[in-house]
């Protein structure tokens, strides 16, 4: 009452301070009042978040029987420990691959005019939201064997290339879908590097593209990392698009994962590769973290 | 020279990496409109069929009113409890609380789909909750509250707080300063966050093809299963209205967003 009354009081912090002394108790109640705003959702994000995480990593544990014998189960057979390698690699391409993209792109923006650089960062957006199950069939349609992309290699005179159930087509579509996490990263870091400094470097005597490479990249490494780092991630969870544009005898773990609990039901070996690839996840963020950190502490250093 | 050569490869590869963004995309739209049994490209002749087809085949129109009925539940819900959660997060004094509060509120937009898919599953068999409409609006709602929280914080970090205590001393309650002041102000943000909710769960395919049930289908789900088992171009007509659907509404809220930042 006491704080809802204050702004009514005819001036100062002075005027103010007098209800507040009086009634301190509800005062530190109106201070915790946000935090009953955010109940609903912490209530909702409990029940039908964290709970179901939790519990899946617990069943690990615990389903069928007590102990570890679902990570044994996982790593003591060579063809899961190849389904765990070749989601990695997969990861690693599709990381290798954004970054090539994205790296001219994201630099394009900051070169560009307004009005560019607001298309430019309207065509990112977009299919950034833009169905991944549309965009995944749209990549079916164009990579079948009869698709247009095989037609065009045919006018070149290449065979058709079985592109559909390969981890090629898995790539293509990967890559495509990822490319907002790389792109969005790197603008937003390479937008604050002060382009003043390639004029020096130039002014110095180095040739554009060299201080474009000793001055300009390495300022930007810090998106290269988040961006990195959250395309990698978010490949190593995909499932839509490696299931229908992948060969099923290529599984990647989340086709794994969906075959071993909705078609075989085996929660605890579902819920143990849940628990690899999560902790898997946090790992790279955790070094991400890191390197960030240390990232600061040498710009910090070298001034 | 060599600098107007670099402006140019780069302009280039700019240029077709933008094509290879949205392009590939659209050839879903004509593929819809062939006369043909086959998703050949390009069609060879044009027709309606598909759409009819469509429209015709209740195991379509039943996913695409599901669709809309859990898109719109879900926007209403996430937005109202993402709303609130944005308030608070800023107006909660106690930093070290916000700031784990907001990383809890963000935490779905990290955690692998996959994972969340396979406990929401166990969890709602256990509760009978699996193929129900509670269902999907609950677990679309958790994927879809980080964006509302996102935008409408983004909003109210712009608002000016003054504006509150000016209402409050000319005499208006909390509930009518929100209504009358707050409210109006931070509505793009509020209208960005509904719209990109609608669009998480009109889009969302793992989690829902979990708790499908025979009687509840989604259409992503709808088009999952299509796609594994035969392919004929109602794909495309369905998709293609997908497409224009979730483009309009999405292209609504970025530019009700760009609408924000130009304010401040």
């Amino acid at each position: 009452m006491a704080a809802l009354l204050s702004p009514l009081s005819p001036s100062g912090p002075a005027a103010a301070a007098t209800p507040a002394e009086k009634g301190g108790g509800s005062r530190g109640r109106a201070r915790n009042r946000p935090f009953l705003l955010i109940v609903p959702a912490l209530l909702v994000l409990l029940a039908v978040f964290a709970y179901p995480v939790a519990q899946t990593f617990v069943s690990a544990f615990t389903t069928p029987s007590p102990g570890t014998g679902n990570f044994a189960w996982f790593f003591g057979s060579p063809a899961n420990v190849a389904v765990l390698t070749r989601t990695f690699s997969t990861a690693l391409w599709a990381t290798v691959i954004c970054l090539c993209l994205a790296y001219p792109y994201a630099y394009l923006m900051t070169v560009a005019s307004p009005r560019a650089r607001a298309t430019l960062l309207l065509i990112v957006m977009l299919p950034f939201w833009t169905s991944l199950m549309v965009r995944t069939f749209a990549w079916l349609v164009l990579l079948q064997d009869t698709g247009l992309v095989n037609g065009f290699l045919g006018l070149l005179g290449l065979g058709p290339v079985s592109l559909v159930r390969t981890q090629t087509g898995v790539l293509i579509g990967m890559v495509q879908i990822l490319m907002p996490f790389m792109v969005l990263p790197l603008y937003s870091v390479m937008s604050g590097i002060d382009r003043r400094l390639l004029t020096a470097a130039q002014s110095l005597g180095a040739r554009p593209l060299v201080a474009l490479l000793r001055v300009f990249v390495p300022l930007s490494l810090p998106g290269v990392a988040a961006g990195a780092t959250m395309v990698f991630i978010t490949s190593l969870g995909f499932y839509v698009t490696p299931a229908l544009l992948g060969s099923p005898s290529e599984a990647l773990i989340s086709q794994f994962m969906y075959t071993q609990v909705s078609g075989m039901l085996m929660w605890g070996r579902g819920g143990a590769m849940a628990v690899v690839l999560f902790a898997a996840t946090l790992l790279l963020i955790g070094l991400l973290g890191l390197a960030m950190r240390a990232g600061r502490r040498g710009k910090a250093g070298a001034r | 020279m060599s600098a107007r050569l670099g402006r140019a490869a780069l302009w280039t590869a700019g240029v077709l990496v933008a094509a290879w963004l949205v392009a590939p995309t659209l050839v879903v739209i004509p593929l819809g409109f062939t006369d043909k049994v086959s998703l050949t490209f390009p069609p060879t002749g044009w027709s309606t069929r598909w759409y009819a087809n469509f429209f015709g085949d209740p195991a379509w129109t039943a996913a695409l009113a599901n669709s809309l009925l859990v898109g719109v539940l879900v926007a209403v819900v996430a937005t109202a409890i993402g709303t609130a959660a944005a308030f608070g997060l800023t107006r909660w004094t106690n930093g070290r609380g916000s700031a784990a509060a907001s990383v809890l509120l963000l935490a779905p937009m990290i955690v692998p789909g996959i994972i969340l898919a396979i406990g929401i599953y166990a969890v709602f068999l256990k509760l009978g909750l699996a193929g129900t409409l509670v269902g999907f609006v609950a677990a679309h709602t958790v994927l879809a509250m980080p964006f509302v929280v996102v935008s409408v914080t983004a909003s109210l970090r712009t608002f000016d707080v003054r504006l509150e205590t000016a209402a409050a001393s000319l005499g208006a309650g909390r509930w009518a300063t929100f209504r009358q002041v707050t409210l109006p102000l931070i509505m793009p943000g509020v209208v960005s966050g509904a719209l990109f909710a609608f669009v998480t769960s009109f889009d969302e395919v793992v989690v829902s093809l979990f708790i499908q049930s025979p009687t509840l289908v989604t259409l992503p789900v709808q088009m999952y299963s299509s796609v594994t088992r035969e392919t004929d171009p109602t794909l495309a007509a369905a998709a293609t209205m997908i497409l224009v659907l979730t483009t309009v509404l999405v292209g609504g809220g970025l530019t009700l967003a760009a609408r924000r930042n130009r304010a401040r």
